[in-house]
């Protein structure tokens, strides 16, 4: 089982669409796929048509009394499930803050290895913030793949992410950025994703434009390689979740 | 998506099946909004040919076999007979490359893989023949809520037979069979799919597809009657149709009735050379049926010549099949054979195997000509006519004895009660006599008993064994059973000390015989030669350990409380009657 976390410190950068793309496409590759909508504003269950809803909330699933197999719900895909947002989860900091500090941040890890019996991969939609959230899907992931807007700043939030996993004892999970909602008349957007794809080996060759299509993802309420499967968004997100795999491979 | 939860089978006559669809549709669609699946599902067409031996070996152990075709790609799949609906077992699959559907396969050519390491302990010797072939075509509707979320599926399947292998239909039957509903749940969503399940069941024009066992047994076994015949409808057991009041002429008749079909319907398997059991229960059934003659064809009030002659062209039909399953049965054991040898290598016996297989060649053709001669055909035909009209109650002389039955009268074989006998009175009469023969006969065998008595109480056994299974039906079951138990393991130390024998003679003439030929060099035939020796010495082993083991295990059947539990046998038995 490979785990996939979609980060970035900021919001509106891409992070669920990513996520819902690339989840749609692992299942359409034969993996037996869940994705888990950790956003409390729950938008990748949106897409999916799923209520974002949890049995007992986050409190049951992260103390244990509910497993997370209890908490999968099908899509309407083939091979993909989803564990649902809930409106607790905004709470899950403080849930997560308990017990020894040396476990908090790997309690996430501990929750997803059951999952391994059922699923070849994992995907963790993760909300914007620096927490105790984002540190345990950090700590959880195989690949952490970053959705960055073509700005300067945003590389700088990329060289941050990478110091602070590096820093990590034991198990440290590959980092692969890639520039999304480019738009290809800026000049700036252009000169930033063609430096850096050619001189960061962490950030990937794909680019994913910034595109109507993509928006519309909330209005179809599904993948774009579902709505769209021969549009250049669809197209872009099977070439990235073709990187993705083949760094893992 | 979890297995069907629900199944259905559409329920009228086949020009409403899409009425009875669309009403079922209709009724769904007033709890949820309906629609073709989003995504494209691998399903589709699919064709399935279900796979059996031809005495149902795997249905009878609970196991239903099919090699399933869809997109190009094919696979075995292994199911459970009894397994319902919701909660079966996972089936077992093996994708197989270059399976022919149509054509038999035994057991030792099953391509490796899961499937195979279950079944193949389970069939062997036996081939696996095709029984049906069934292809259909399933479309997926999802069951939508009101976020436009699919949570429950349903799939309708059109299923049509497009090969009957066996049955009156032909083998480019098209047939089509009453369309198939389940509902599969969505996981997490386990209502919907319930719900959907409630109002399909209250649909008039569908009932429950499957109930107590799988969706696809009932499949199978609505695909078998409508080609003309249903499952495990053969198996070498007697079991005529008789019952303790019949007269006992027409029971006699009814038996051997059952015995010649057993007989008839081999013959194909044997001159097609599918597997060797064909021939083997083709024996059974004719030394049955010589049993039978002798031990109750006078109540058929034959004259004695008819009677005679029928007995000595049975014979003729055993002694042709003979030298072909004795050739068989030195090949089945070939494996365990060549596991056993010590000095020598496996390889050794290669030239004797080689030796074997052409034999059988030869031997295999005698038998073909004599299966499709005139006299087989004349056997079987007059024998099935003076049978009938017996059994249909029209003797010419009902109950009468033959002229000689008072000649051949003998305290173990008293003369036919009167003409009024039942088939109960004469299986307790007859199962008695033979009984009284193997416990006098076997109480007589000492230490120092030639092979000979052994042999002969082997004969007696068999005589005793076959008496029990015609009149099965009229026997308390538990009785029987009880009885049976002792009887099958004196016959089978019998049967171990008289076959090694035969076997060491055999392989002696076979050494010979192979000696003769010089068809291969001599260095080779030398160490063939030792090998087989050394197979011999094995053999010769086994048969002492057989000659030891008979007390206790005549004992057993025919010491006291043997004695006790075959009176309980015939008292019940001719209480009944």
């Amino acid at each position: 089982m490979k785990i996939y976390a979609t980060y970035n410190i900021k919001g509106g950068v891409g992070k669920t669409t990513t996520a819902v793309n690339l989840a749609y496409l692992a299942a359409a590759d034969g993996l037996r796929t869940v994705l888990w909508d950790l956003d409390p504003q729950g938008a990748a269950s949106f897409m999916f048509r799923v209520k974002p809803r949890v049995k007992g909330g986050g409190r049951a699933l992260i103390r244990g009394q509910r497993s997370l197999d209890d908490a999968i719900k099908g899509t309407d895909f083939e091979r993909l499930d989803l564990i649902p947002a809930d409106f607790t989860y905004r709470n899950m900091d403080l849930l997560l803050d308990k017990g020894p500090e040396a476990k908090q941040s790997r309690k996430l890890s501990k929750l997803l290895a059951p999952l391994a019996v059922e699923y070849d991969a994992v995907f963790l939609d993760c909300p914007p913030s620096i927490s105790l959230v984002s540190e345990n899907v950090l700590h959880a992931a195989d690949t952490i793949i970053v959705p960055l807007i073509p700005t300067t700043l945003s590389v700088r939030t990329l060289e941050q992410l990478t110091d602070f996993v590096a820093g990590f004892s034991g198990h440290r999970p590959d980092v692969l950025a890639f520039f999304s909602m480019v738009d290809r008349r800026k000049k700036l957007h252009r000169e930033i994703t063609e430096e850096l794809s050619a001189k960061r080996p962490d950030v990937a060759a794909t680019i994913v434009p910034s595109v109507a299509l993509i928006e519309r993802m909330s209005v179809e309420r599904s993948p774009v390689s579902v709505f769209a499967p021969g549009s250049a968004a669809a197209k872009s997100y099977r070439a990235l979740w073709a990187e993705v795999r083949e760094r893992l491979e | 998506m979890t297995p069907g939860l629900a199944g259905f089978v559409v329920a009228d006559a086949e020009p409403h099946w899409n009425d009875a669809l669309d009403s079922v549709m209709a009724a769904l669609a007033e709890t949820f909004a309906i629609a073709p699946e989003r995504a494209s599902a691998p399903r589709g067409a699919r064709r399935r040919t279900w796979l059996d031996t031809f005495d149902w070996r795997l249905y009878r152990a609970g196991l239903l076999l099919e090699y399933v075709t869809a997109s190009r790609a094919g696979q075995l799949v292994l199911t459970s007979v009894g397994a319902s609906a919701a909660g079966n077992p996972e089936p077992v699959v093996q994708p197989v490359t270059g399976w022919r559907a149509a054509q038999p396969c035994l057991s030792d050519h099953l391509p490796d893989g899961p499937v195979t390491d279950r079944i193949a302990g389970v069939i062997a010797p036996r081939a696996l023949l095709p029984l049906v072939t069934v292809a259909s075509t399933t479309s997926v509707t999802s069951l939508l809520n009101e976020d436009g979320k699919t949570v429950a599926r349903l799939l309708i399947e059109r299923p049509v037979i497009t090969a009957g292998h066996i049955g009156t239909a032909g083998s480019e039957a098209r047939i089509d069979l009453p369309p198939r509903l389940s509902v599969t749940e969505v996981r997490g969503y386990p209502g919907p799919a319930r719900r959907a399940a409630r109002i399909m069941a209250l649909a008039p024009q569908i009932e429950p597809g499957a109930p107590g066992g799988s969706p696809e047994k009932a499949l199978l076994d609505e695909a078998l009657a409508v080609i003309g015949t249903r499952a495990a409808n053969y198996s070498n057991k007697v079991d005529a149709k008789i019952t303790t009041d019949m007269a006992a002429a027409r029971a006699v008749a009814t038996i051997l009735l059952t015995l010649l079909g057993a007989v008839e319907v081999n013959v194909n398997g044997v001159l097609r050379d599918t597997d060797t059991e064909f021939l083997h229960d083709l024996r059974v059934a004719v030394r049955r049926t010589r049993a039978a003659i002798k031990l109750l064809g006078e109540v058929l009030g034959l004259a004695d010549d008819v009677l005679d002659q029928f007995a000595a062209d049975f014979k003729w039909l055993g002694d042709v099949t003979t030298p072909v399953r004795d050739l068989d049965v030195h090949l089945l054991d070939f494996a365990d054979m060549t596991a056993q040898l010590k000095a020598a290598k496996p390889t050794d016996l290669d030239p004797f195997r080689d030796f074997l297989v052409q034999r059988r060649a030869r031997e295999f053709r005698a038998l073909a000509r004599a299966l499709r001669s005139p006299r087989f055909g004349q056997l079987t035909a007059d024998w099935r006519a003076t049978l009938t009209t017996i059994a249909d109650g029209k003797p010419r002389r009902a109950g009468q004895p033959g002229k000689g039955a008072a000649k051949r009268a003998t305290p173990d074989r008293p003369a036919p009660l009167a003409s009024a006998q039942t088939a109960g009175a004469l299986a307790t009469d007859r199962t008695g006599v033979a009984f009284r023969k193997v416990a006098r006969r076997g109480g007589a065998i000492t230490r120092d008993s030639p092979a000979e008595s052994l042999h002969d109480l082997r004969k007696r056994a068999k005589e005793l064994r076959y008496a029990l299974e015609f009149f099965a039906p009229l026997h308390d079951k538990q009785a029987y059973g009880a009885v049976l138990g002792d009887l099958k393991r004196l016959q089978d130390c019998l049967g171990e000390f008289q076959d090694t024998e035969v076997q060491i003679e055999e392989i002696r003439a076979l050494a010979e015989a192979m000696l003769g030929a010089q068809a291969v060099s001599r260095g080779a035939i030398a160490r063939t030669v030792l090998a087989m020796g050394e197979v011999t010495a094995a053999l010769a082993t086994r048969q002492v350990a057989a000659r030891d083991a008979f007390e206790n295990r005549f004992a057993g059947f025919a010491g006291s409380d043997g004695q006790r539990r075959m009176a309980v046998l015939l008292h019940r038995t001719g209480g009944a009657a």
